[in-house]
């Protein structure tokens, strides 16, 4: 054994000495996809805990997104006189896909505060905790997507909407999102640990947001009608998180393509992920200190 | 290659009250400076917990870490895990880090023992087909039986311990940390885990090893390491060490005769939820 005061030769190591630094920060995320079976595992059994002991498990969280939106489907069809065959399938792909986005904005901004007891005692790369997140939000998503299954079957897209190549986009789109679900629960969850007001303003946040994008209402219905208020519905259109919502429900539901939304998200996807990595870097040594 | 490189290593921690944790009291206080006339002070608090540690750590070293409560014990195993990161000065880890600092972290009590064993491997860089071919083998050590199928809730403290003192001991490290509390359950099944132990040791690069247990530090390492309010006082051969920090005569120490071995701390009850790191 030798113990050195001064500085010893180090022997070539891949990862420099000092924490902020851009290798560490993507040796991080590198090394937190590495960790898949941890992380899949851990984020199953999330899913599985919440559902343990009652007799159809997580089937419940199926039935009950299938229960909202058929309750809230009807009861907006109604108000504004829209034909239930188009409405119930619009609101439905929009709420799997704003509790897919809420999810990971709401637990993002807790990921690292809760995880307290494992970041302290486990050297384990900050990353597995937000692949885990993202991971258990997907198979909520997974879950939920029976719905979109069950109304497809039963309400067929009509005239103008339909099944089509474009449909594929889905694909992608979903893809997009689960980025963007990264970034964002990197970048929150690392701000919220730091500064502890975070979470509960992210989650009233995002509740107001749920009211300011087209999930219940349908903005192109209110466009169409023209006049003032198809003016003041436009304005729907600076909120980024609509765009979000069309890129994957558009597809699903067999409306058109529409470039402008693709535009949008990736644009957001591409600063978002630059923020989350230079915060990654700064902050990421912080984290364990934070907690 | 297996090492541990630290220079000139600092770990301070900010001290955030209710206060100056929050996102008003930094903008108002950034406010306050510019107007240059409310006097919002917001420095952090802060607490050295360790200062200017250098050391060198390679394949076969066994160090033993001695100090009072406080002296930043299980700060410089956190550091040397890579979980805390040098607030000042470098640390650099090569290998394969088990730390085993807390038996209950990690442990789901909701899930069956054997469950509980896969993702403790796991989380201690084990994969799921290694685990679950060392299963049986954990399952005869930790003489739980059927009881591995029962969630963990149902087991009392101290087999949660040997369920958790199983799957510690079968994992093959490279760079092992042990802080102390890893000590007692039933004596009959205490010797049996310490034959465990020992090969575990055994088979991992390098150990360090917190403890107030002379007899236990002597038995597992060679080499010590004296921490006294966060800063290294003295290292180098064990025993002299110990009869230092114990302000006795190197010699009186050689046989360990001459010295009553502190009883071994008791296992604090396992904290399932996780656990708050202790600053000790």
């Amino acid at each position: 054994m030798q113990y050195t005061d001064t500085a010893p030769e180090i022997a070539e190591g891949r990862v420099p000495a000092h924490s902020r630094s851009w290798s560490r920060a993507i040796g991080d995320l590198r090394a937190g996809w590495r960790q898949r079976p941890l992380w899949g595992h851990l984020g199953w059994q999330d899913i599985k805990q919440g559902y343990r002991r009652s007799v159809i498990g997580p089937l419940w969280i199926t039935i009950s997104l299938g229960i909202q939106a058929l309750g809230m489907g009807v009861l907006y069809a109604a108000l504004f006189g829209q034909p239930l065959h188009d409405f119930l399938p619009y609101l439905a792909v929009g709420l799997i896909i704003w509790q897919f986005m809420a999810g990971c904005i709401n637990e993002g901004a807790e990921v690292f505060i809760r995880n307290e007891g494992l970041i302290k005692h486990l050297p384990a790369p900050l990353s597995v905790h937000i692949f885990r997140l993202v991971w258990r939000q997907l198979l909520f998503f997974g879950h939920n997507v029976l719905v979109w299954v069950a109304l497809m079957l039963i309400f067929p897209p009509e005239a103008p909407r339909a099944f089509g190549w474009s449909s594929l986009l889905a694909i992608p789109a979903l893809a997009v999102i689960v980025l963007n679900g990264a970034w964002v629960a990197i970048l929150i969850g690392i701000v919220a640990t730091r500064y502890r007001d975070v979470p509960p303003v992210t989650a009233s946040v995002v509740t107001l947001m749920f009211f300011m994008t087209p999930i219940v209402w349908d903005y192109e219905q209110l466009r169409s009608k023209g006049g003032a208020v198809g003016e003041r519905a436009r304005l729907a259109e600076l909120n980024p998180f609509l765009h979000y919502v069309e890129i994957l429900r558009r597809p699903m539901i067999g409306e058109s393509f529409e470039l402008r939304h693709w535009v949008v998200t990736l644009a957001i996807t591409v600063v978002g992920w630059a923020v989350a990595l230079v915060v990654l870097r700064n902050y990421r040594a912080r984290v364990s200190y934070w907690v | 290659m297996v090492s541990i490189d630290v220079r000139n290593a600092c770990v301070e921690f900010p001290i955030f009250d209710a206060k100056t944790r929050s996102l008003k009291k930094a903008l108002l206080g950034t406010v306050g400076r510019a107007g240059g006339k409310i006097g919002v002070d917001t420095k952090v608090p802060i607490i050295e917990a360790l200062q200017d540690i250098s050391l060198t750590l390679r394949d076969g070293d066994r160090v033993g870490l001695i100090g009072h409560n406080g002296a930043g014990k299980s700060t410089l195993l956190r550091l040397l895990s890579g979980i805390y990161e040098p607030t000042r000065g470098s640390s650099r880890i090569a290998g394969k880090v088990a730390p085993v600092f807390d038996l209950g972290v990690g442990m789901d009590p909701e899930i069956s023992g054997y469950e509980n064993i896969v993702i403790r491997g796991l989380f201690l860089g084990m994969t799921r087909k290694q685990m679950e071919a060392r299963a049986e083998e954990i399952a005869e050590f930790t003489e739980l039986g059927d009881y591995l199928s029962m969630p963990l809730r149902t087991y009392s403290t101290g087999m949660r311990v040997r369920l958790a003192l199983g799957v510690v001991t079968s994992i093959d490290p490279e760079i092992l940390l042990l802080d102390e509390g890893i000590g007692a359950v039933d004596s009959a099944f205490l010797e049996k885990a310490r034959d465990r132990l020992t090969a575990l040791v055994e088979r991992s690069g390098i150990l360090v090893f917190a403890s107030h247990s002379d007899e236990f530090l002597v038995e597992l390492c060679t080499s010590g390491l004296w921490l006294d309010h966060g800063e290294i006082r003295e290292q180098g051969d064990l025993r002299t060490v110990l009869a230092h920090y114990k302000g006795k005569d190197p010699a009186a120490l050689s046989g360990l005769s001459g010295v009553k071995a502190e009883p071994i701390t008791p296992l604090s009850p396992l904290n399932a939820a996780g656990g708050r790191g202790g600053g000790g």
